[in-house]
């Protein structure tokens, strides 16, 4: 089914509910249909074959993100952070594009030799326009996303409109929300997590809150202004609405549930974080851009019974992304194909309706039965619950054997002088790689690096010692909360150097 | 075989699905007791709602049926789904927790 039916379902149903709300503007379900279909004619008019977005998003996506789909074309948001030529270079990468932008990203685009309008004009245009409603196959690809392009060349994923209402469909309960229920949604709008977002809290029927550009303090009070129910942040949102909580005395009596993903939040900040919101339920949500969005859940009661629980097994799965939803397949492959059992650790592969697994100009990296290689280290317990040891990229090979830098980041980061951590492996010429931890000290903390490596030592086998401790202000990471470890590597090459 | 994607509506109520999961079963899909159309055919004006498949269909709701077959309800009607005269299932889903 085409992304555009979820709209008109919502509209149909509860027309006069607020849908989305950021700064002054406010719309309606029935208001951001009628702006998406003449929107759509905008975007048919202008002979367009895809339409590109660069902003800080807001309502602006939900509406083009309809728009483009009633106009029958594949939207592509952009991230705005990137340099003119960053931008550019992707921009050329797409079939006849219109290219709409935010007022300040303006000349950024424009004089590329693609149409460019900004986000105010195509509001005022899509008031007035000759309305437009095309209906896409369901195998029409819906959305076209960017890698964030961490370790390579930024890869476009092809969402098809069928992946995408499959994840909804599978995973949201039409109008399951309560009447007044409210998401805060503050992750970026090129980042899937902003586009299912926009998806699944219009279904939902949760008025949709949005924060452009994330503000711990402006978090907090948008939570009590707007009477949020449910949340999204990143690992390094997280952390600093920890801090502010932290700070002062804040209540949020109206928030029920803080989602939280993107990347890997480090389990002393995830305790930290229960501690100080003991009535709110914590998710832990983990997926791919190329499995449109969630694919496993470490839920609410999760939580709970893992941070109370006396058995170490049960308390571990505070450290999990939970179990896989129902739409979706695991499993566990080794290095030589064979599928895994419990407690044996491999590379996660995934299946379902909602896996896109096809990149622009590559193809479908889907095998022949429709798994999808995540490249993420992973192992299912006994229970069925999902532990990711991050990406086999980062895997270091020192002296011939394979470390994952995630199981030493669990043990350094729960060290009291540490307060974050990133293990990388630089090229040595002895050992091939050498283990290297990063680490950004806790406040007021002067870390010992052999205290720290005595630390990692009594825990796990001696290889897995760090053979340098250097420390840092803080990680660099990208906007949502990806550690950028080439960065790390290349500053400590400079170093030795 | 019907296509997924296929939109339907019924001939006697304001039931409209959507397929989600074709199955050959789905060649019979009736509501209220009468096969259902493309959502862009005409309706049969001399067609009425059996009392006897009068349950109603829900809004947002996936009906199921033993062969696989699956349909959404994307506008909500009087008559009830069935397989010839087999009524399809309400797919009963676990809520999972906001996450995005």
């Amino acid at each position: 089914m085409s992304i555009s039916l979820l709209l008109e379902m919502a509209a149909s149903s509860n027309p006069d509910r607020t849908a989305a709300v950021s700064g002054e503007i406010r719309l309606s379900t029935s208001e951001l249909s009628e702006l998406a279909d003449g929107g759509a004619g905008v975007i048919a008019a202008s002979g367009a074959q895809h339409v590109a977005y660069v902003g800080t998003g807001g309502v602006m996506l939900p509406l083009l993100l309809f728009s483009s789909a009633r106009a029958g074309v594949a939207f592509t948001p952009l991230n705005y952070r990137l340099s003119k030529d960053g931008l550019r270079q992707l921009i050329d990468r797409l079939p006849t594009p219109l290219v709409i932008a935010d007022a300040e990203y303006h000349d950024v685009v424009a004089g590329a030799g693609k149409q460019v309008i900004t986000s105010d004009e195509f509001i005022e245009s899509a008031r007035t326009a000759e309305p437009a409603t095309e209906f896409p196959d369901p195998e029409d690809v819906g959305v076209v996303l960017f890698t964030s392009g961490t370790t390579s060349k930024p890869k476009a994923v092809e969402l098809t409109h069928n992946n995408l209402t499959s994840y909804i469909t599978g995973t949201v309960e039409f109008d399951g929300a309560e009447p007044g229920d409210a998401a805060l949604i503050c992750v970026p709008p090129y980042h899937i997590a902003g586009v299912s977002a926009a998806l699944s809290n219009l279904y939902a029927g949760r008025k949709m809150v949005y924060l452009p550009q994330f503000d711990a303090g402006e978090w907090v009070r948008l939570v009590r202004d707007e009477g949020v129910t449910s949340a999204t942040v990143v690992p390094t949102m997280l952390d600093r609405i920890v801090s502010v909580l932290e700070r002062e005395t804040i209540e949020l009596p109206t928030l029920r549930n803080l989602a939280y993903g993107g990347s890997k939040v480090a389990l002393p900040l995830v305790r930290k974080a229960l501690g100080l919101l003991p009535e709110v339920g914590f998710v832990n949500a983990y997926g791919l851009t190329e499995t449109s969005s969630t694919i496993a859940v470490l839920t609410p009661d999760d939580h709970r019974e893992a941070a109370s629980a006396a058995d170490e097994a049960i308390a571990r799965r505070l450290g999990s992304v939970g179990q896989p939803v129902p739409s979706i397949e695991v499993q566990i492959r080794g290095e030589d194909g064979t599928v895994l059992g419990p407690g044996q650790t491999g590379e996660l592969f995934v299946r379902g309706e909602q896996v896109s697994g096809r990149y622009t100009d590559i193809g479908s990296v889907l095998d022949s039965e429709g798994w999808f290689p995540t490249k993420d280290i992973a192992m299912l317990d006994e229970g069925g619950y999902l532990f990711i040891g991050g990406r086999s990229d980062d895997t270091i090979i020192r002296g011939g054997e394979n470390i994952a830098p995630a199981e030493i980041e669990d043990v350094l980061v729960e060290h009291p002088a540490v307060r974050d951590c990133a293990v990388v492996g630089p090229e040595d010429p002895e050992w091939g790689q050498i283990i290297v931890a990063v680490v950004v000290p806790a406040e007021g903390a002067a870390p010992d690096p052999d205290e720290l490596r005595a630390h990692v030592r009594a825990q796990l086998r001696g290889s897995r010692t760090p053979d340098r401790v250097v420390f840092r202000d803080e990680l660099p990471t990208n906007a949502t909360g990806k550690v950028l470890r080439r960065e790390l590597i290349d500053e400590f090459q400079r170093s030795r150097t | 075989m019907i296509k997924n994607g296929t939109r339907l509506q019924s001939q006697v109520c304001d039931t409209q699905v959507i397929v989600v999961r074709s199955a050959d079963s789905l060649d019979d899909l009736r509501a209220g007791g009468v096969p259902m159309v493309p959502i862009d055919a005409e309706k049969s004006a001399d067609a009425t709602l059996d009392p006897a498949f009068s349950d109603g269909t829900v809004m947002g709701k996936r009906y199921v049926d033993e062969n696989g077959a699956e349909v959404l309800v994307t506008k909500a009607g009087a008559g009830t789904l069935s397989i010839g005269t087999t009524p399809l299932n309400l797919k009963e889903a676990k809520p999972l927790p906001a996450s995005d």
